[in-house]
């Protein structure tokens, strides 16, 4: 099979196990709550996820690892963060950074 | 542009109107993040509805965008989903009875901002959490895949998207997503080796693997009993 039909087979997968997910957590019995270990993996796994995402998504550049304008775009999406700014203003401003950055020449 | 209209509304439904418009705007950034990595507008499309998790969109059009086989892009967008699950579990008392179409849909926008915005509803108050919980559902449903739709014609009509900054963007998302949920000193702990760790093995690894890899510290950090202060929120505390 081509890839772009290897994107799609990813794609209706990716979104039936998401669904599946969902359901399963409104049929499973309630006692299941009560495992706290199970509780604490989840949530670590969103957390940890998120945030090998950001790094590699920041840093990675194929199978190296490469610093250039995205880093100050980072910090900056950082400091609003911090600052309580709305989502959709942090990942604009840190596109507007790096875009600048490069205009100017570099990363 | 909400201004006379949402005034009208109940308090848990003008929550829910102005959760889904928020929301709904960051769906434009995962639209052009998606058209940028390499998917078509119908691919984007079927993963905005189908999937319908933003954390798990924006990981597999990472994945995917950073040259990662699809099906690195699938497990890791499985992984992020799974909060989903315990947030079904948590509103399933709340919810019940219900049976078929509507229980199919239900589960469909159990997400974090529905359960967020039910769970705000005091517990005194299940018909309150039912509308809470279904006004966001319903209405993050709409804004969102409306946005992702703008979001990749932004996307297909920009060119070089690192030209605009748009690979940043993306890791910025994964910031922002994240951001909400590093409370704890635990949570901040758990991320930062879990950053560490992924780029440790970027080197070395298919591209894919090293972020599937860092869910190992999440299972390494939650396997043992915390001390209180480092207890992480299951139910997150903010959208995603």
């Amino acid at each position: 099979m081509s890839a772009y039909v290897w994107l799609w087979v990813a794609v209706i997968a990716a979104g039936l196990i998401s669904w599946a997910t969902k359901l399963a957590g409104h049929l499973v019995p309630q006692r299941v709550l009560d495992h706290p270990r199970a509780l604490r993996v989840a949530a670590f796994t969103t957390i940890a996820l998120l945030a090998a995402l950001a790094a590699v998504q920041t840093l990675g550049d194929g199978a190296a690892l490469r610093v250039d304008a995205r880093m100050p775009a980072l910090a900056v999406a950082a400091v609003l963060l911090w600052r309580k700014a709305p989502f959709i203003v942090v990942v604009v401003a840190a596109a507007g950074v790096a875009a600048g950055i490069r205009a100017l020449g570099w990363g | 542009m909400a201004g006379l209209g949402i005034v009208r509304l109940t308090p848990v439904r003008q929550q829910a109107v102005s959760v889904s418009l928020a929301t709904g705007a960051y769906g434009l950034s995962l639209g052009a993040l998606a058209i940028a990595a390499g998917l078509d507008l119908w691919q984007t499309m079927a993963l905005s509805l189908i999937v319908f998790s933003g954390g798990s969109q924006f990981a597999f059009v990472g994945v995917i965008g950073a040259g990662g086989a699809p099906l690195a892009g699938v497990v890791t967008s499985a992984f992020l989903g799974v909060r989903n699950g315990i947030y079904g579990l948590t509103l399933a008392p709340i919810l019940r009875p219900m049976r078929g179409v509507k229980r199919a849909w239900a589960a469909q926008v159990t997400i974090d901002e529905s359960t967020a915005v039910a769970l705000a509803q005091p517990a005194s108050d299940p018909d309150a959490r039912r509308e809470g919980f279904w006004w966001t559902g319903v209405g993050v449903f709409i804004a969102w895949n409306v946005a992702v739709l703008a979001g990749t014609f932004i996307g297909s009509s920009i060119g070089d998207p690192s030209t605009w900054g748009l690979d940043a963007a993306a890791g910025a998302a994964f910031l922002g997503l994240v951001w909400p949920r590093l409370a704890s000193r635990g949570a901040r702990l758990v991320a930062l080796s879990a950053a560490v760790l992924a780029l440790a093995l970027t080197p070395v690894m298919p591209a894919g693997i090293p972020i599937l890899s860092a869910a190992l510290v999440a299972v390494a950090a939650g396997w043992r009993e915390p001390s209180a202060r480092d207890n992480p929120s299951p139910q997150g505390e903010m959208p995603a």
